[in-house]
């Protein structure tokens, strides 16, 4: 009967059990596993040493564009062309977590659930939780799991909430950025940051009035921020909601996975991707143990009263918590 | 509006100002002299007191409130510009309102059982609701049809359902009104060819299809195409009634079914009326006259629970929609300015819990309605929360409006709440809102276009979720739910059973399948071929409808054709 | 390490398109602090627990007005235990008939929350079962 307790998971959850069903390609497994990713469970560092050897085939695309540009329909006609390439999909589709309550709406899998039944092709939601930069902190464990899962194509659809969105370099191999007419800003929405990211620009909803002059735009920007002295950034333009433009969106997206393997700028950038990722990491134990350290000392609290109270300025306070939870000044 | 204020009885506007001043003073007076010292001794049993829709209510309502009213240009005469007074001279007194209640399972013979039970019982006008594959164009052995068939509704697949269901009905002289949006062309031609066949001319025939698509995509999701090629079926529909079928109403423009959703009363009022007007300025555009058709658009109108708002609201409407006709659209035809309304009580004031309290609930709204000047109503049965209405409660419901018009001497009068001074404020400010609304979605492009922008959906939504905030936290009480709740006995009584025979499906599939075996499929495939080719082509759609449809080509056949042209519509949701 | 966070997949099988009530509990959940997976309407049970799988769901909600609701209950029970993933907590809402969900109940259905139910009371529901049934 369903909710009803079960024996404890543990032979069907446990990380080795669960390794191999990733590699056989069991839907449950990779799904139980995406959450431990997201839980940040001890679960995970067990399992990948198994799944990563098995990683590096599948060909990572990010998309990424403000709110209300398409993306999801861009991703849902995406995964029809690949599909039809008899390519296997992955997609990890990103939402915004409430900063408030810390729940979240995660309706992007809606506008792709054509291929919900699918075996070809797999979707997770994720919720961003606690990051900012447009994705998940298991974005990238997800990334390895499909990977290692068999899927030629994973598709990262960012949250989509603006200009500060760049975390998505840190992993993919082609960054698809879209952009639309009449969102009043859209150029400005894509100048900071994301301008620098592209690997392929896309003027969607291309079918409006004034989609000729965001391309324009856009054209007129890349001329002034020349980045890829051996990749020629094109701008595409497409109808997502019919199909158009996307054969074509769709060929630039294997003609960069064939020049990132051919120009050996793979390599150079897989290591990039892998030493940031290692510092992120290496932030986020580090500021577990400063939390853990913290929540042990009385020191915080009686250094906010000092300040707050002016007996002391916030550095020498700073200076003092830093000493009194154990580490030394330089 | 104007600021300009003239009395009635003619004196100019200095005098009339200072008669409103005076008694302006004169209330702060008695609020110093009178209403403090009775607050002390009982203080307001609330902190604040708002109209369902919560639009705040003052301590009094005195002639100072109606102080920059014009009698002639704000309230008039019944039956004459701006018909906030009603649409007829005579009002109730010349002829009753319609009583016309929804029926609507299984399939046709059960409806038609149904429609003659209402008739015996003194029911003046009928109203069909049909399933959810037939609502969305779908034959009955269509696979996601499959544990639909019959159960919100009747199930109509080809003509000879239709022959069924209005068997022994004389089309001619019993007005019967179809629940049906995106395939409304199916049935109104379905509805014509059953009246020839009955030997009814077609300018005799009479009955009005609901076709109002722009609804669906804010409040009830029972699209099939998307919008501009969908407001284009309706316009075909205008068109071809307003030639072939004078007397039958093509479209019902409806806040019912937005209001449901979580609308406020002024969010109704401005959707329905934007969405009408939309119709009416598409129908335009394309030509016709701009006199030929507001004639013939009609409204269907949510009754809520707040007794004064909703006659307000409904006095408002009329007001509106007469001003926009005139002044926006320049129709110059006095038939044109008049809005004629359907409305219904509200589904979503009923409980399930203790449900004979729900027959009081009804009443109240049914007397809104008939002080609001409707044109016809369909009263909710106790148990239509949760199930279709057993015979006995929907006898009740009919009995309701009865006593209404016989016994209460509510229809013996013409909109006897005139120079209230609180339901006239009210309208006045219901129109406001309104207004304010519909002004900001002309400024963002119109309907359509709000539509599309997830803008309208938006406002329901949130207005939904403060209402459920409001009950959940205490602050709108609910009768037996949140307040005076009682041990759930758990079961219905048994004389308020009903179940939809369970054979249905099989039923109608093998009725269905009958027809497809019997029908010519040379000329089912020649009608739709025509009528895939008038589709592309930009012509009126209905002649070929009207053809397949005496081919006996089905719902789900006709649709499909349509999809092919005009392609599926899939709707984001807005939280 | 505090409580993981609960996630649910909130649908509508079959052809009803009232959703008023489906985004009413989509945002009480959300308010509640879950992540709520909404596939939203016109879902065939196929796509309902393909969704339940890939999203590694806690919670199933369906919402159904239509009356159809044994039937979608019989099937959506019938592919979630092929697909191994009837742990997960089955719940329902809308217009059911009281007489109707003792065969829910049967059919794996372990809550259904009849109109007028209140959001607070489903929220509670699945923070209770979600304390005393998930692997931790």
């Amino acid at each position: 009967m369903n909710g009803e307790p079960r024996p404890p998971r543990s032979r069907r959850d446990d990380p080795h059990t669960l390794a191999a069903g990733v590699r056989r390609g069991d839907l449950r497994s990779i799904a139980r596993l995406i959450t431990f990713a997201e839980r940040d469970e001890a679960a995970v560092a067990e399992a990948m040493p198994f799944l990563q050897p098995h990683t590096g085939r599948a060909h990572i695309v990010g998309i990424t564009g403000a709110p209300g540009c398409g993306k999801s329909t861009l991703v849902d006609q995406v995964i029809a062309i690949a599909r039809a390439a008899t390519l296997r999909v992955g997609v990890v589709a990103v939402d915004p977590s409430s900063p408030f309550t810390r729940g979240a709406i995660l309706a992007d899998r809606l506008r792709m659930q054509r291929h919900s039944t699918d075996t070809g092709t797999f979707i997770r939601s994720l919720a961003s939780r606690d990051e900012l930069g447009g994705l998940s902190a298991a974005t990238w464990d997800t990334v390895r799991i499909l990977d290692a899962a068999g899927y030629d194509v994973i598709l990262i659809e960012t949250v989509g909430a603006g200009q500060l969105e760049t975390d998505i370099v840190a992993g993919a191999h082609t960054v698809v950025v879209v952009a639309v007419p009449g969102l009043g800003d859209s150029i400005q929405a894509i100048k900071a940051g994301l301008m620098e990211i592209a690997d392929i620009f896309v003027v969607n909803m291309a079918d409006r009035p004034d989609a000729a002059q965001v391309v324009n735009d856009l054209r007129d920007m890349l001329r002034l921020n020349p980045d890829h002295p051996t990749w020629e950034i094109p701008i595409l333009t497409t109808v997502a909601t019919v199909g158009a433009g996307l054969p074509e969106l769709w060929a630039a997206i294997e003609r960069h996975g064939t020049h990132l393997r051919e120009s050996g700028t793979l390599a150079g950038r897989s290591k990039n991707q892998a030493r940031a990722e290692l510092l992120k990491s290496l932030d986020r134990q580090w500021h577990r143990h400063v939390q853990e350290r913290v929540a042990a000392s009385g020191s915080l609290a009686r250094l906010a009263e000092e300040v707050a109270s002016k007996r002391l300025d916030t550095h020498s306070a700073a200076t003092l918590l830093w000493e009194e939870l154990g580490w030394k000044q330089r | 509006m104007e600021t300009k204020v003239t009395s009635a009885t003619g004196k100019d506007g200095r005098d009339t100002d200072a008669a409103v001043e005076a008694m302006a003073q004169a209330h702060d007076e008695w609020r110093r002299a009178v209403l403090q010292a009775s607050l002390q001794r009982f203080p307001h049993r609330k902190p604040g007191f708002n109209t369902l829709s919560g639009i705040p209510i003052n301590d009094l309502y005195t002639p100072a409130d109606l102080g920059h009213q014009d009698f002639a240009r704000d309230i008039g005469f019944p039956g004459q510009y701006p018909y906030t007074r009603g649409v007829h001279a005579t009002m109730y007194r010349g002829r009753l309102w319609t009583i016309r209640q929804v029926a609507g399972f299984g399939s046709a013979e059960d409806t038609n059982q149904r429609y003659k039970y209402l008739l015996a019982h003194g029911e003046t006008g009928l109203s069909t609701d049909f399933d959810l594959p037939t609502l969305l164009g779908r034959d009955s052995d269509h696979p996601l049809a499959r544990a639909e068939v019959g159960k919100i509704g009747v199930a109509i697949d080809t003509l000879r359902d239709a022959h069924i269901l209005w068997d022994g009905i004389p089309l001619g002289e019993v007005s019967t009104s179809m629940t049906i949006t995106s395939p409304a062309f199916v049935l109104t031609a379905m509805y014509e060819a059953t009246a020839a066949a009955q030997g009814v001319s077609a300018d005799r025939v009479t009955g009005t299809a609901q076709a109002d698509i722009l609804k669906e995509y804010t409040a009830q999701n029972e699209y099939i195409f998307p919008p501009e090629p969908s407001v284009r079926l309706v316009v075909d529909l205008m068109e071809y009634c307003a030639r072939r079928l004078p007397r039958f109403n093509p479209v019902s423009v409806s806040g019912y079914h937005i209001r449901e959703a979580g609308a406020t009363a002024a969010q109704e009022l401005a959707f329905t009326l934007a969405d009408g007007y939309t119709y009416a300025k598409a129908a335009v555009d394309r030509g016709l006259d701009v006199d030929a058709l507001p004639p013939r658009i009609s409204f269907f109108f949510d009754v809520h629970i707040d007794f004064f708002e909703e006659i307000a609201k409904l006095r408002a409407a009329r007001r509106i929609w007469a001003r926009m006709m005139r002044e926006k659209l320049g129709a110059r035809d006095p038939r044109s300015w008049m809005l004629r309304m359907h409305c219904q009580t509200a589904g979503v004031s009923l409980t399930a819990q203790q449900v004979e309290n729900n027959i009081v609930r009804t009443t109240v709204e049914a007397l809104a309605a008939v002080l609001g000047g409707t044109q016809s109503l369909h009263t909710n049965s106790m148990d239509e929360a949760f199930q279709i209405p057993s015979e006995k409660a929907i006898k009740i419901a009919v009995r309701t409006q009865q006593i209404l018009a016989h016994e209460t001497g509510a229809a013996d009068v013409v909109d006897p709440l005139a120079g209230s001074y609180y339901v006239e404020s009210l309208t006045d400010r219901l129109e406001e809102e309104a207004m304010s609304l519909m002004n900001e979605i002309e400024r963002r492009g119109g309907m359509v276009a709000c539509i599309e922008a997830g803008f309208i959906q938006k406002q329901i939504a949130n207005s939904a979720a403060d209402f459920q905030r409001a009950v959940e936290a205490g602050e709108q009480i609910i009768v037996g739910m949140n307040a005076y709740a009682e041990e759930e006995r758990g079961e219905l009584s048994d004389d308020l059973f009903f179940q939809v025979d369970p054979a249905t499906t099989e039923r109608q599939v093998a009725r269905l399948r009958q027809v497809r075996a019997e029908r010519s499929g040379a000329d089912v495939s020649r009608a739709l071929s025509e009528l895939k080719q008038a589709a592309k082509d930009g012509r009126n759609i209905m002649p070929s409808v009207r053809d397949a449809v005496t081919a006996y080509a089905t719902i789900g056949e006709i649709c499909d054709i349509m999809r092919e042209v005009f392609g599926e519509y899939k709707a984001l949701p807005v939280f | 390490m505090s409580d993981p966070i609960i996630r649910v997949v909130v649908a509508k099988p079959g052809m009803d398109g009232h959703d008023r009530g489906a985004k009413i509990i989509a945002r009480a959940f959300r308010d509640a602090g879950m992540e709520v997976i909404y596939t939203g309407i016109f879902q065939t049970p196929e796509q309902i627990v393909s969704a339940v799988v890939q999203e590694d769901a806690d919670v199933l909600g369906l919402s159904i007005l239509s009356g159809a609701h044994v039937h979608y209950a019989q099937e959506i029970s019938r592919l979630l235990r092929e697909q191994g993933a009837d742990d997960v907590l089955f719940v329902m809402g809308g217009t059911i008939s009281k007489a109707d969900r003792p065969r829910l109940n049967e059919l794996g259905v372990a809550a259904v929350f009849g109109p007028g139910a209140r959001t607070g009371d489903v929220v509670k529901f699945v923070r209770d079962w979600a304390a005393e049934h998930r692997a931790g």
